[in-house]
């Protein structure tokens, strides 16, 4: 995240800050700040599932629960180390979430959110009834943390340990972020079709993200617990769980520090809340709850980022650019520490079939009975009046909606019923009609999901940064990408802030960055001017020459008939002739249908 | 039988000036100084190909898109306050391109619907515009118990039309209306739409089917990558070599 | 458990279930033409019950505040909106609509002493008090980000239900209410006995499902709403705009629950946040028919209060955890159910 990666310069006097701090604050305000810091870890996760993610929980104080009851079950009636209680509450969480995100994960958005809200209640009634935890009493006398025989109990102390952990997760959040599976994450709030085309195992990411959400609460509850020492269902109500929403999303749900920004706000205004609102009402209740509810619809209709940007707008950050892109030279030419490449197959090879392919929606007949080839090495163009079934045949060849009928093969192998990212895997790449980039994020980050599945590391060495030779490869390969399709000097803009015509550029050189063997563009050239197209062009027919085929959906027939080697025309869904590019323009029925006429 | 709400008009018979209208995506001009004119009781039709930029002209006059330039509208310029709702109870109605019917609805529902508008504002003579709207489209009164989703392809765009007649409207924008039906059936809506226009309903035609419809309409318009580049009567531009180039990119121009 | 004891659990869960039926529906209602997911439901049906309470003990109702502390902001909100855009004519129409209305019902309060009218006028009052705080809350809070993501709808959902909790023990306090049974009769069939008001609430019930339907199937208002819900933009083109169906329905779902509040709370004591869990429990019927099927939601909703109402004889303080655990099944079967889901 740039915001992020900038806001690194005030890392350290943040750190020193937070160092003295104990020293010096009165005990009140230690404790407050320890709080703010067990708030924060929950917040933080939130902020990955809900700003990064685009899911959403409301449960997360019953997964702070879990860690917290885990540890103080094991510790008191088994007599367990807490250091063996917090991977034993790890895995209880991860066991729950993994199961909770695979029932509801592949149903649309918003029934995640609603399961926690049902999960969410009833374990803190669980929590409640169950004798063995202590019902509503809860359990008391859970053993202080130990360090090197030193008895951690004193708030002071334990603020090192909290906002010691904080940090970690913060920077390893970060970091996670910024990497190849980050950026996955980052592409799921385009909606699954873009991710799934570029080979991301999109309920895979959903449910890692929602876990590890679940397991930043979990060890914010075994830090409480041995904080407390005792612990009761009511902090893990359902309650507390909309509590630490309002936290991620006051402080700026897609920031990484907004989550302590977060944390703290609402912290220290509900302190102040409750010990005066009451005076003012004249009644002692939470009413703290109805200016967080209505601060929250505030933050949402006039602020939706939250508090961070304004922070960040306050405290201009240094620029400071990324490393790795910014390597690469600026003439155009290949990586210098270049991803291996899949074999090319040979120019003329037969790299595409559809056979009889169909496609219904109900009684519309969308595709009927199509059959064509695309060879290694040539520009195959598929044209047609709208409606003609288009969009639909390249949904049915990527596997983003497969046919009714008809049979594909790609390179051999039988793909049509295979999900879009196994196609995509094996070398099948394209570009969407309607663009779908990932509009804040810059270009380049863009065009690296492209090459997605061309890296390996994981979460783990995402979080711990063993993955930065692979980033640097991936970074610029998809930097000479950029500068293939001419837009090197934008490469670090957010690609939202490109004209239309150039984010459709930016989807070739994603598409590119994925070394396809066979590449379907969707309207290419819609929304160039005309030197653009005549780049673009030029780009293609060099792809040809590489030997990569090259499926076209195109508008501008001066463009298509002065590209294509060989032009397919669909009418109605039905194909209607296939040849060169001079005979389509002479053959009456194509002039017949683009025309159109009654007799 | 008149469809045509025709109170307090009479005179006035520019029903549509556009000038100098722009829309925009973003930085790129989806479209770019367009000008036209549709009077009333005449068909006016913008042709071009695909990806001209003609469903975007349309959602932009109906008010689904923020314009820049000059729309009068019933001698009335529109302002930054404009809506579709408030356009629609000037009597503008828009037949979609994707015609966007109540699927799960019989056609019935879906054509009293095309008259809510009527309804809130105290008019009750739904049921006598249902009439005149079967009469036009016999076929609709076969089907008014069936629901609008398993309608065929043509009877959709009926029921379509239908249901922007049932509004009484005074500018008939239609986008598409041939768009996926087979040529039979495209001449028998074809057939209606020259119909309407005797019942003195202004209809601004936008088509990829340049013959269809410029054999019905009295004026077009050749729209080319967000342009104007042509216009003319309809009869002039139906011979017209430079029609058939910009569909077909045999011009070799820039 | 011998037969009379199933059948008064029945008799319970039928009861309970006959109300989450109505709110699951509603809930349907709202999602479906609005897109917002409408946790807040559940305080309707506080409100209503605890309104009614406050008028039958002779106090002046909280909700009377609420009510033209909400008028007051929608007067300023539309107001300066209306003086931007020059409409000064509106202006008039605005502060009597928004502000005259609740005064009005203000000062009726005022004038006479509620507790001693009849039943049906305090029902009455209580709804009048109520049920306009749906569209209004819509106004406020909901229209200014009708096109946001379903995300953002509910977390504004969740807002606007905890701040509504706090409202609600500001203005009733923290003990709970009990009205007086709206009948006394009750019928003895065999062994067992049958409630009058347990009647009562099943037969309203179905009087006002089978009025919803006349809505929807007969009334061109009713028409319009399911017009939206199935297609956004067609509905605009007839000129019905998303703040009015979003108004509308919220009238609606505002009705319903305040309805239902009030025809519970002779049977449970209800307090200031007790409409939260009923709420709930029709979100599991509504989620049982997927958020879209109205039959499948009210049979989901009776299903959730029988199994709620047995399992309070079995196994009666894990009664709240089986009712919500179970939606992880529903979750499960609808889960496998689906085949393709994009979300856009």
């Amino acid at each position: 995240m740039k915001d992020s990666t900038r806001a690194a310069a005030y890392l350290l006097p943040f750190v020193a800050a937070l160092a003295v701090a104990p020293l010096l604050l009165p005990e009140f305000y230690v404790t407050l700040l320890n709080y703010i810091g067990l708030y924060a870890i929950v917040a933080l996760g939130l902020v990955m599932l809900t700003g990064v993610g685009g899911l959403t929980s409301f449960g997360q104080a019953a997964f702070v629960g879990l860690g917290a009851y885990t540890s103080a079950y094991l510790t008191t009636v088994h007599g367990l180390s807490p250091w063996l209680t917090l991977p034993a509450g790890l895995l209880v969480t991860a066991v729950v979430a993994v199961s909770l995100g695979l029932v509801t994960l592949r149903l649309s958005g918003h029934f995640l959110p609603l399961g926690t809200i049902a999960w969410g209640i009833s374990l803190y009634y669980l929590f409640g009834n169950l004798e063995v935890l202590g019902g509503h009493t809860g359990i008391s006398g859970i053993p202080p943390l130990q360090i090197l025989d030193r008895e951690i109990k004193s708030g002071r102390e334990f603020f090192y340990l909290i906002w010691a952990v904080l940090l970690v997760v913060v920077l390893g959040t970060r970091n996670l972020l910024d990497s190849r599976e980050g950026r996955a994450i980052r592409a799921l709030r385009g909606g699954s079709l873009m991710a799934e085309a570029m080979g991301v195992d999109t309920p895979r990411a959903k449910i890692v993200i929602f876990t590890v959400a679940a397991l930043y609460a979990s060890v914010s509850g075994w830090l409480y617990a041995h904080l407390q020492r005792f612990v009761n269902p009511t902090p893990f109500s359902l309650t507390q769980g909309i509590e630490y929403l309002f936290m991620a999303v006051v402080g700026g749900v897609a920031h990484v520090w907004g989550a302590i920004v977060g944390a703290g706000l609402i912290t220290i205004l509900k302190q102040w809340l409750q010990d005066w609102l009451p005076i003012v009402l004249g009644q002692s209740g939470n009413f703290e709850v109805i200016v967080f509810g209505l601060l929250m619809i505030f933050v949402l209709h006039r602020a939706r980022d939250g508090v961070w940007p304004i922070v960040t707008r306050l405290f201009p950050p240094p620029a400071r650019r990324r490393s790795a892109p910014t390597s690469v030279a600026e003439t155009e030419s290949p990586p210098r520490l270049p991803l291996a490449r899949r074999p090319r197959p040979e120019s003329g090879s037969l790299l595409l079939e559809v056979t009889r392919a169909s496609k219904r929606f109900g009684g519309l007949v969308a595709n009927d009975n199509v059959s064509f080839t695309v060879r290694a090495g040539e520009v195959m163009a598929l044209i047609g009046p709208n409606g003609a079934g288009k969009s639909t045949m390249f949904n049915g060849i990527s596997g983003v909606d497969p046919l009714t009928s008809g049979g594909v093969s790609f390179r051999g192998q039988r793909v049509e019923s295979l999900p879009a990212r196994d196609i995509a895997r094996l070398g099948m790449s394209r570009t969407f009609q309607h663009v779908r980039l990932l509009t804040g994020m810059s270009v380049i980050e863009n065009v690296a999901i492209g090459a997605h599945l061309r890296g390996e590391k994981g979460f783990l060495a995402a979080a711990c940064r063993a993955d930065r030779a692979e980033e640097a490869r991936l970074f610029d390969e998809a930097a000479w990408q950029i500068e293939r399709c001419g837009l090197a000097e934008q490469m670090h803009d957010a690609a939202g802030s490109l004209p239309l015509g150039k984010q459709r550029l930016v989807e070739i050189a994603r598409a590119l960055a994925a070394d396809p063997c066979l590449l379907l563009l969707d309207e290419p050239a819609a929304g160039l001017r005309y030197l653009e197209k005549q780049a673009l062009a030029d780009l293609l027919r060099r792809l040809r020459a590489e030997g990569i085929g090259i499926l076209l959906v195109e508008h501008d027939m001066d463009f298509v008939m002065g590209l294509a080697d060989r032009v397919l025309v669909m009418e109605f869904g039905r194909q209607l002739a296939t040849g060169l590019p001079a005979e389509i323009q002479r053959n009456p029925a194509v002039v017949e249908a683009y025309l159109g006429g009654v007799e | 039988m008149r469809v045509l709400d025709d109170d307090g008009d009479d005179g006035q018979t520019v029903v549509l000036q556009v000038r100098g209208l722009s829309v925009s995506y973003g930085k790129v001009d989806a479209l770019h100084g367009i000008a036209l004119r549709v009077h009333r009781g005449e068909i006016v039709t913008v042709i071009g190909p695909n990806g001209a930029g003609k469903t975007t002209l349309l959602c932009a006059l109906i008010g689904l898109l923020p314009v820049r330039g000059d729309i009068v509208y019933l001698g009335e310029r529109q302002d930054a306050g404009r809506s579709v709702e408030k356009l629609v109870r000037q009597g503008m109605t828009l037949v979609p391109e994707k015609r966007e019917l109540f699927a799960e609805m019989s056609v019935e529902d879906n054509l009293l619907l095309g008259a809510f508008d009527r309804y809130r504002v105290g008019h009750r003579d739904q049921l006598e515009t249902i009439d005149q709207v079967y009469d036009i489209f016999p076929r609709l009164m076969e089907r008014r118990q069936q629901m609008a989703g398993t309608l065929s392809g043509g009877e959709r765009q009926m029921l379509a039309m239908g249901r922007a007649l049932m509004a009484k409207p005074r500018l008939l924008l239609l986008d598409e209306p041939s768009l996926g039906l087979a040529p039979l059936v495209i001449r028998e809506i074809f057939r209606t739409i020259s119909q309407l226009k005797k019942l003195g309903v202004a209809i601004l035609l936008v088509e990829q089917n340049a013959r269809a419809a410029l054999q019905i309409a009295d004026y077009g318009y050749v729209l080319e990558t967000g342009e104007l580049s042509l216009e003319g009567r309809s009869r002039e531009l139906l011979t017209d070599q430079r029609v058939v180039e910009s569909y077909l990119g045999l011009g070799g121009r820039h | 458990m011998d037969l009379q004891i199933a059948l008064l659990l029945g008799q319970d869960g039928l009861t309970n279930g006959a109300i989450y039926a109505l709110l699951a529906l509603a809930l349907v209602l709202v999602f479906a033409v609005t897109r917002v997911i409408f946790i807040p439901q559940g305080e309707f049906v506080a409100y209503g019950a605890l309104t009614l309470a406050s008028l039958q003990a002779g106090r002046l109702p909280g909700t009377v505040w609420l009510l033209l502390a909400l008028g007051a902001v929608i007067a300023v909100v539309d107001g300066s909106l209306a003086i931007r855009a020059r409409q000064f004519k509106r202006l008039p129409w605005i502060v009597l609509l928004s502000c005259g209305v609740p005064l009005l019902l203000v000062g009726a309060l005022l004038a006479v002493s509620a507790a001693t009218l009849p039943l049906p006028v305090q029902v009455l009052l209580a709804l009048m008090l109520v049920v306009p705080l749906g569209p209004m809350i819509y106004r406020l809070a909901y229209q200014p980000v009708a096109e946001a993501s379903v995300l953002v709808l509910l977390i504004v959902s969740v807002a606007v239900h905890v701040t509504l909790i706090g409202i609600g023990l500001l203005f009733f306090g923290a003990e709970g209410s009990r009205t007086p049974p709206f009948t006394d009769v009750s019928l003895e069939i065999g062994d067992a006995l049958l409630q009058g008001q347990t009647i009562l609430v099943v037969v309203a019930s179905v009087v006002l499902i089978v009025a919803l339907y006349f809505f929807f199937e007969r009334t061109i208002y009713g028409k319009a709403l399911r017009a939206t819900a199935m297609n956004r933009t067609g509905a605009r083109l007839m000129g019905i705009s998303g703040s009015l169906a979003g108004l509308l329905s919220f009238t609606l779902a505002a009705s319903i629950g305040a309805f239902s509040g009030i025809l519970i709370s002779p049977i449970t004591t209800i307090y200031y946040d007790s409409g939260f869990v009923i709420g709930l429990k029709g979100f599991v019927g509504a989620i049982i028919g997927g958020l879209a099927s109205y039959p499948v939601a009210a049979a989901g909703a009776v299903l959730v209060g029988l199994l709620e109402s047995y399992s309070s004889f079995w196994a009666s303080a894990f009664k709240e955890v089986i009712v919500f655990t179970l939606i992880i099944p529903v979750l499960l079967w609808r889960s496998l159910k689906a085949r393709h889901v994009e979300e856009e």
